[in-house]
């Protein structure tokens, strides 16, 4: 891998930016990568579809935003909307399988889906969707090590959550591993 | 002298560029701040509002700009360290009070996070067309210093820079930062306190009555005191003496102002600071700053790969600007090609340097973005083939 494009879609308050912030940490702070982070700011960002966008690379990163993701991580349909028409040629699309239905499916990608939500209400905290998310997308993509997003998951939830956090991480991840193998 | 260890948050983090500006601040020794909240801007103040009750630092949010830009000179006659922070319509509001900063020679730092303009503009946006009215937007002949960061780990260090330059030179610094390097997210990495060098303040040793705070004497910078310490502080707006008091005449402006612009000037080599690279044998040279400079970079290694010698140039003090380097640069390359996110600014201070020597090609853009890498590395193949 030098570069790779990644961009996380969701509704507003379903932890979109946290899912991209803990991929950026994990990558930039515990696997000694370059990780950029940068997020829409305007009135885009308050509507219907909100994302994160992570450039993850070997070398500097010089151009920052995300221009045709790699891997699109999609928790909304709108955000599957929206964003989907972007994702490079045979990418990787990871979506809330509850949430999105991807049809038609954009620039033949893979699609890989998982009950993000239905893990996180089962854990006790709907609201934890995000970090299954976060796993899963762990277990998928191979991109950020899985020590590493531990790290940046402990690092980044509030206190007196991080077992709760990690529990869905696990969720999320063996979830893609059984996936795949 | 190194940093107060109670303001430096020793490690490596995961921040966006406004929140490593205000960390570069609290470990310059910054312990006031006025401001008044604008996008892109406002995440440095939050920071700092929420920081500073840790290590007795005050925050005052103020009822505009015009009064955080004036209260922030307060607290440096109180003796801190001080800094405010906005953006585009915010900085216009200051104008007036960087020259009050200038000609009362008040060490503060100016945080312009830049956004598309004029006017209102793109609030969410970047832009880069604040870097003329950084150096020229107040009235009357006087010098500032401004620095260009590229990413959050430089909004950290040039913020440290830009109160050790406000310290050494008594003037105001800006910290002409923009919208994608302020709300980028990267990872930055801030030392123990004492492998920071910071500048303090020349607090003078001399007795009240032996004081003169705009005496300069042999050298450029006077000293300075602390209002409350029974020092006699006079300052004013006014063209002054070495007292500070009111004269109103040539023989008084010659004698300030003169020294005001020259400080500056007669010290650019001391003061401007950029990164060079490959100008030898370059028939082109890319002059960049700020966010534009990694975009050009990247422009720039798109030109080499096609077999192009192309140097480069990136300000990290655009004012000063670098004069002596470019007319040493300029006879010897076919042009320099300048991309901004602005219709051409920095680029008329290039072309008065180059003074005909070559050729300056500009890259504008508008904002709202950044540029396209190609865009910049087909001006660079142009330039190398004379066409553009």
């Amino acid at each position: 891998m030098t570069t790779t494009e990644i961009k996380f879609g969701g509704l507003g308050g379903q932890g979109v930016i946290l899912a991209g912030i803990i991929t950026g940490k994990a990558a930039a702070l515990f696997d000694n990568k370059e990780a950029t982070l940068t997020q829409a700011f305007g009135p885009e960002a308050r509507g219907s579809a909100c994302s994160a966008q992570v450039v993850v690379s070997d070398t500097p990163i010089l151009y920052p935003y995300v221009t045709r993701p790699r891997v699109l991580v999609s928790m909304s349909q709108d955000a599957y909307t929206k964003f989907s028409p972007q994702i490079a040629q045979g990418g990787m699309l990871l979506i809330e399988q509850d949430m999105v239905k991807p049809d038609p499916i954009p620039n033949e990608a893979k699609v890989f889906g998982v009950p993000a939500t239905r893990i996180a209400e089962e854990l006790g905290r709907r609201m934890i969707l995000n970090i299954v998310m976060v796993g899963f997308f762990t277990s998928i993509t191979k991109l950020v090590s899985v020590d590493a997003m531990r790290k940046a998951v402990e690092d980044s939830v509030p206190r007196g959550t991080t077992d709760l956090n990690l529990k869905a991480f696990d969720r999320g991840f063996q979830w893609g591993e059984k996936l795949i193998h | 002298m190194a940093a107060d260890p109670r303001g430096v948050l020793t490690g490596q983090h995961y921040l966006d560029g406004n929140h490593a500006a205000c960390e570069g601040a609290l470990a310059a020794g910054c312990r006031f701040a006025a401001g008044y909240p604008i996008t892109p801007s406002t995440e440095v103040v939050e920071r700092i509002a929420q920081r500073f009750p840790t290590m007795g630092g005050v925050f005052i949010q103020m009822e505009d700009e015009i009064a955080a830009s004036i209260t922030l000179q307060g607290g440096v006659w109180a003796g801190k360290k001080a800094l405010t922070v906005t953006s585009g319509p915010g900085f216009s509001l200051m104008m007036e009070h960087v020259g009050l900063a200038a000609i009362t020679e008040c060490p503060c730092v100016f945080v312009n996070v830049q956004r598309g303009g004029p006017s209102t503009g793109l609030p969410t946006l970047p832009g880069q067309a604040d870097m003329m009215q950084a150096r020229w937007g107040s009235h009357g002949d006087y010098e500032i210093i401004a620095l260009c960061p590229q990413s959050p780990q430089e909004c950290f260090d040039f913020a440290i820079k830009a109160f050790n330059l406000a310290e050494t030179w008594r003037v105001p610094v800006m910290l002409m930062m923009d919208e994608c390097v302020g709300h980028m997210t990267e990872r930055v990495v801030i030392p123990n306190a004492e492998d920071i060098e910071v500048v303090e303040r020349n607090f003078t040793k001399k007795k009240p009555g032996e004081y003169k705070p705009f005496d300069a004497g042999d050298g450029w910078v006077p000293e300075m005191a602390k209002a409350g310490d029974g020092y006699n502080l006079f300052v004013t707006g006014l063209t002054h003496d070495e007292r500070g008091y009111p004269v109103m005449n040539h023989h008084a402006q010659e004698k300030l102002v003169h020294r005001l612009v020259d400080k500056i000037r007669k010290n650019a080599d001391k003061i401007c600071e950029w990164e060079e690279d490959g100008i030898e044998g370059a028939e082109v040279v890319v002059m960049s700053y700020g966010i534009t400079s990694r975009v050009a970079q990247r422009g720039v290694e798109i030109a080499r790969e096609q077999g192009i010698k192309v140097g480069t140039m990136r300000l990290i003090v655009a004012w000063p600007f670098p004069e002596k380097r470019v007319k040493q640069i300029a006879p010897t390359i076919k042009s320099f090609v300048m991309p901004e996110l602005n219709y051409g600014q920095m680029v008329f201070e290039l072309e008065r340097c180059v003074a005909g020597m070559t050729r300056t090609v500009l890259v504008p853009h508008g904002g709202g973005e950044v540029h396209d890498p190609q865009v910049i590395a087909n001006a660079i193949i142009e330039a190398a083939r004379g066409k553009n």
